[in-house]
C-alpha cells in the first residue's frame, strides 16, 4: 500500500493579463504519476522551474490537481473534506526560513501548527519540547528567531512541522539559502527523523549530492516525470541527467569521463566506490 | 596596484555588549587582471571586508587605497569610486527596481553623469555581456528567472564599467545549468574585458575551477593569500576553520593514503581525470 | 545601528513582573499612564518615580538595558526642553531678540521631560517583561467583547504579532538594498526634500516587492501549517489569572485611586 499516490497528474496556471481576464495557461506539471510508500527517503530533483515544487505542494493539498489525482494516506486532496487531515499528515518546510516563521519567539513558532489544530495546552508544552530536542534547537526555546543562524532558523521550521507529528515530511529546497554548515545541519536532522522515527520524506532540491543515499529518487524536467529508480538506477543515466541541466554527484562525474576514456570503470556514487574501482582496474592490468 | 588594504581593522558597535572584531589586522592587495576568491565560514568577516572595498564601510582604523589614494580622506570622490569597484550583492531582488531590464542596467551609468546615449550604449553592452538576449530589454525584470535576474544585477554593475568587480555568492541558489551561464558570463568578463573579479562563495569547487588566487579569513583574520592549489593542500587546517576542500582534493587525498601515487594539487574534475588516467 | 533599538524589546526572565498575566500588565501600564497626565506638579511625580523604581528591581531587568530605550527619543526629550527653556512665557530671566528664557519655562521644560522619560520607561517596562506573543494574546482576550460587534480581534492581533516578527526583517533589509543602490552610484545624501523624496524609489521599489513576496510566502506557510483562522484554537501558554495578578491588580488600583483622589482633593499638593 502507497502512503502517497498520485495518478497522471496535471496542474495548469492560469495566465492573466493586467485585468485579471485569463489569457492562456501554462502546464507546470504533466502527467505525473508517483508513488512512495511509508518511510521511505525521496528525493525529487530538476532544475528550477522543472515543476518539482508544484508536485511538493499538491502532496500537501496548498494545490489542487487540474486533472488526475492525488491520494495521501488515502485521503483524496482535492477534496475540501480533507484538506486539513492532509495537511497535519503531511508537513511541509519551505525554501526561506525566514517567511514561514510566524512567531517571535523560537517555541511560540513551533506551536503555531498545534494550536491551530486546537491541541490542549499541556499537550503543546511536551510536544513541542519533544520536536525542539528532535531538531537539537532545545536551547533556544525562549529566543527570538531573528538572532538564528539560517540553518537554525530551518531547524525550528521543521521542528515547527513534526510536532504535528506527520506521517511525512516534504521539504522544498530546504538548503537553497544556506551555507554548508546550515545545509549540512538540515541535511543530518532530516536523515535522522527519516531513519530514528521513520517519518516519510520528500527532500525536492537540485543538488545530486543531497539525495545519493536516497531510496528513490524522481527526475522533473519542464513538467514531466523523466527518471525515476534507485539512485543506483537514475545516475547510471549520466548524459541524460546532464542534458536535463543538472549536475553528477562528482564521483559519478569522474568515473563516467573514464569509462568514456575506455577505462574498465563502472559508474560510482561515492568516492569510496571509486576507489574500489580503481584499485580493482590497476590490479587486472597489474595480473596480466 | 587597483585596490590595497593596509593593517585594516573594523568593530561593528564598538563599546557597547554587542561589540564585535570582525576584520582584524588585514592587508591584501588586488592588481589588474586577476582572479582572486576570498572564502571563509558565515561570520568570517567577508561581507564586512567586500564593503570597505568600494567604501560602503569606513575601516575603524587602516587605510583601503585605490590606485593608490586612500578612499576615506575627506575630498574623496566615493560616489565615483562605487563605478571603479562594483559591488554585486547576492540578491538581485535587492536591486531591481525599473520598469523594463533595460531601465534597471541604465540606473548607474546614468548615476555617473553620462550622456543618454553613453548610457543606453553601456547598458546593452552589459547586457550582451552577461548574455541576456535584445529581445528582452523591454520586458520587466521582476517576471525574470532566478538565473536570469542575477545576470540582469550583473550587468546593472558592469554597465558603469568597474576595473574591479567584486561578486557576493553569484550563482547561490542557482541550478547547475544557471550557474554556468552565470559563471560563463563572469569568465568572459575576466577574459574578454581584462576586468579584474573578486568572488566569494561557499563553493570550493566553483572557487577552485575559476580563481587564481584565493584569500581564506577565519574569524576575522587572513590566513592563507596564495595560487589555488596551494590553499586547497592545506585539508586539516580549512577543515578545521569549518570549511572543506574540493571534492576532488579530498579524494586525492584518500586515494594517495591508499598507497597510490597521485598528485596532492588536483583541484578540478578535469586535473583528477588527467591524473586518473596517468594511474590507469 | 539599527540592532541598538531597544524599545519594544523583551527582556528574557522569569521575574514576578515577567510572570505577571499580559492583561494585568496592560492595564496596569493603561493605568499609569493616566496617573503620569494627571500630575500637575514635580511633588506629584514622587508615587510614580517610586513605583517604576518598585517595578524595574522586581523585574531584574538591568537598568542601563532600561535607558538604553530612550536612546531614540533623546531628540524628542531635548527639543521638549529647548523649545520650552527658549521660548517660554513669564518673566524673563535673560532674553536676546525673541529667545526668552523664563524661569515658567524651565520648570515647564523639566516636567514634561520628566513626563515624557516617566510614560517612555513605563511602557517599555511592559514590553521587556512580557513577549509579544503573550503581548498580542493580552490584547485579543481584552478587547474579545469586541467581536460581538464584529471588528476581528484576532486577526488585528495576528497581524500585530506579524508585523512585530517582520519589522526587524525589513529593516535589515532596507539596509541592504540602500547598499546595493549605493554601489549603483545612487545618492542619498544631497539634494533637497523632493530629490531626496526621489533617490528613495530605487530603495521602496525593491522593499515593497520583497514585503509582497514575503506576505505570499508566509500565507503559504501557515496554510500548511493548518491556520484556518482563530476558531478551534488553543493557546501553548494560556493567560492565567493567578492570586499574583489579583495583589498586582490591587496595588494598581490603590496607586491609581490615591492620585485621583490627590488630583481631586489635594489642590495644594499636586
Amino acid at each position: 500500500m502507497s502512503f502517497i499516490s498520485i495518478k497522471n497528474l496535471v496542474h495548469d496556471f492560469a495566465k492573466r493579463d493586467e485585468a485579471g481576464e485569463k489569457i492562456g495557461s501554462f502546464t507546470a506539471l504533466n502527467d505525473v504519476s508517483i508513488d512512495v510508500a511509508r518511510g521511505e527517503f525521496i528525493g525529487i530533483i530538476g532544475r528550477n522551474g522543472s515543476g518539482k515544487s508544484t508536485l511538493a505542494k499538491h502532496i500537501n493539498a496548498l494545490l489542487y490537481p487540474t486533472t488526475g489525482k492525488v491520494f495521501v494516506n488515502d485521503y483524496d486532496t482535492s477534496d475540501i473534506n480533507n484538506t486539513y487531515l492532509i495537511r497535519k499528515d503531511a508537513g511541509m518546510v519551505f525554501q526561506n526560513p525566514d517567511n514561514q516563521i510566524v512567531a517571535t519567539i523560537v517555541e511560540e513558532d513551533v506551536a503555531f501548527g498545534l494550536e491551530n489544530i486546537g491541541v490542549p495546552s499541556e499537550d503543546i508544552i511536551s510536544r513541542v519540547d519533544e520536536a525542539l530536542r528532535a531538531v537539537g534547537m532545545e536551547k533556544y526555546r525562549e529566543q527570538s528567531p531573528n538572532r538564528l543562524s539560517g540553518g537554525q532558523k530551518q531547524r525550528i521550521c521543521i521542528a515547527g512541522a513534526i510536532a504535528m507529528e506527520p506521517a511525512c515530511l516534504i521539504l522544498d529546497e530546504p538548503t537553497a539559502m544556506l551555507d554548508p554548515s546550515g545545509r549540512e545541519e538540515v541535511l543530518k536532522t532530516v536523515k535522522r527523523l527519516n531513519k530514528e522515527k521513520n517519518i516519510t520524506v520528500i527532500l525536492v532540491t537540485h543538488h545530486m549530492d543531497e539525495v545519493i543515499d536516497a531510496d528513490k529518487i524522481f527526475v522533473m524536467n519542464k513538467g514531466r516525470l523523466v527518471l525515476s529508480g534507485t539512485p543506483e538506477e537514475v545516475f547510471r543515466k549520466t548524459d541524460e541527467i546532464r542534458n536535463y541541466g543538472l549536475a553528477l554527484p562528482y564521483a559519478t562525474e569522474v568515473s563516467d569521463r573514464l569509462k568514456k576514456l575506455g577505462y574498465d570503470i563502472d559508474i560510482c556514487l561515492t568516492g569510496e566506490e571509486l576507489i574500489n574501482a580503481i584499485s580493482a582496474c590497476r590490479n587486472v592490468r597489474g595480473g596480466i | 596596484m587597483l585596490l590595497e588594504l593596509n593593517n585594516v581593522n573594523y568593530v561593528y558597535n564598538e563599546g557597547t555588549v554587542y561589540e564585535k572584531h570582525a576584520v582584524k589586522n588585514i592587508s591584501l592587495s588586488i592588481d589588474e587582471n586577476e582572479f582572486v576568491a576570498v572564502i571563509g565560514h558565515t561570520g568570517s568577516g567577508k561581507s564586512t571586508l567586500i564593503q570597505m572595498f568600494n567604501g560602503l564601510i569606513k575601516p575603524s582604523s587602516g587605510t583601503v587605497c585605490y590606485r593608490g589614494e586612500n578612499i576615506n580622506e575627506k575630498d574623496y570622490n566615493r560616489r565615483a569610486l562605487c563605478g571603479k569597484v562594483g559591488l554585486v550583492f547576492q540578491y538581485p531582488e535587492h536591486q531591481l527596481f525599473e520598469q523594463t531590464i533595460i531601465k534597471d542596467v541604465c540606473f548607474g551609468p546614468k548615476n555617473q553623469g553620462l550622456t543618454e546615449e553613453e548610457v543606453l550604449e553601456r547598458a546593452k553592452w552589459a547586457l550582451c555581456l552577461v548574455g541576456i538576449d535584445e529581445e528582452l530589454f523591454e520586458d520587466s525584470p521582476f517576471d525574470l528567472s532566478g538565473g536570469q535576474k542575477k545576470r540582469v544585477a550583473l550587468a546593472g554593475i558592469l554597465a558603469m564599467k568597474p576595473e574591479v568587480l567584486v561578486l557576493d555568492e553569484p550563482a547561490a541558489g542557482l541550478d547547475p545549468g544557471y550557474k554556468k551561464q552565470i559563471f560563463d558570463a563572469i569568465k568572459r568578463i575576466h577574459e574578454e574585458e581584462h576586468i579584474s573579479v573578486v568572488l566569494i562563495s561557499h563553493s570550493m569547487e566553483d572557487v577552485a575551477e575559476y580563481a587564481e588566487r584565493v584569500i581564506v579569513l577565519n574569524d576575522g583574520e587572513k590566513i592563507f593569500d596564495d595560487t589555488a592549489g596551494n590553499v586547497f593542500s592545506h585539508v586539516e587546517e580549512l577543515e578545521a576553520m569549518g570549511l572543506s576542500v574540493p571534492w576532488v582534493s579530498k579524494f586525492a587525498a584518500a586515494l594517495s593514503k591508499e598507497g597510490l601515487d597521485i598528485r596532492r594539487d588536483i583541484i578540478t574534475v578535469d586535473e583528477c581525470v588527467e591524473a586518473l588516467k596517468r594511474l590507469l | 545601528m539599527i540592532r541598538d533599538i531597544t524599545i519594544g524589546q523583551y527582556y528574557q526572565g522569569s521575574s514576578i513582573i515577567h510572570r505577571l498575566d499580559a492583561r494585568t500588565k496592560l492595564i496596569a501600564t493603561f493605568l499609569y499612564i493616566v496617573c503620569i497626565f494627571l500630575v500637575k506638579n514635580y511633588v506629584g511625580f514622587v508615587a510614580p518615580v517610586l513605583f517604576l523604581v518598585m517595578v524595574i528591581v522586581l523585574s531584574k531587568v538591568p537598568v542601563k538595558f532600561i535607558f538604553k530605550g530612550l536612546k531614540p527619543v533623546i531628540f524628542i526629550i531635548l527639543l521638549t526642553m529647548v523649545f520650552h527653556v527658549f521660548f517660554g512665557s513669564g518673566e524673563a530671566i535673560f532674553s536676546w531678540g525673541i529667545i526668552k528664557i523664563t524661569k515658567a519655562g524651565i520648570k515647564r521644560g523639566i516636567f514634561l521631560v520628566l513626563r515624557i522619560v516617566l510614560l517612555m520607561l513605563g511602557s517599555s517596562m511592559m514590553t521587556f517583561t512580557t513577549t509579544p506573543g503573550q503581548l498580542t494574546d493580552g490584547l485579543e482576550a481584552l478587547f474579545k467583547p469586541l467581536t460581538k460587534l464584529h471588528v476581528p480581534v484576532h486577526e488585528i492581533a495576528l497581524m500585530m504579532s506579524i508585523a512585530l516578527r517582520f519589522i526587524p526583517v525589513l529593516l535589515e533589509e532596507t539596509d541592504k538594498i540602500m547598499k546595493a543602490q549605493q554601489s549603483r552610484g545612487a545618492d542619498f545624501e544631497t539634494g533637497n526634500v523632493l530629490q531626496r523624496a526621489k533617490s528613495m524609489i530605487p530603495v521602496f521599489i525593491p522593499l515593497i516587492i520583497s514585503a509582497f513576496r514575503r506576505a505570499f510566502d508566509l500565507a503559504m506557510a501557515m496554510e500548511a501549517r493548518c491556520y484556518n483562522g482563530g476558531n478551534g484554537r488553543t493557546k501553548m501558554h494560556p493567560l492565567r489569572y493567578k492570586p499574583v495578578d489579583f495583589y498586582a491588580a490591587v496595588i494598581c488600583v490603590i496607586f491609581t485611586a490615591g492620585t485621583v483622589f490627590l488630583r481631586v482633593y489635594g489642590k495644594g499638593l499636586l
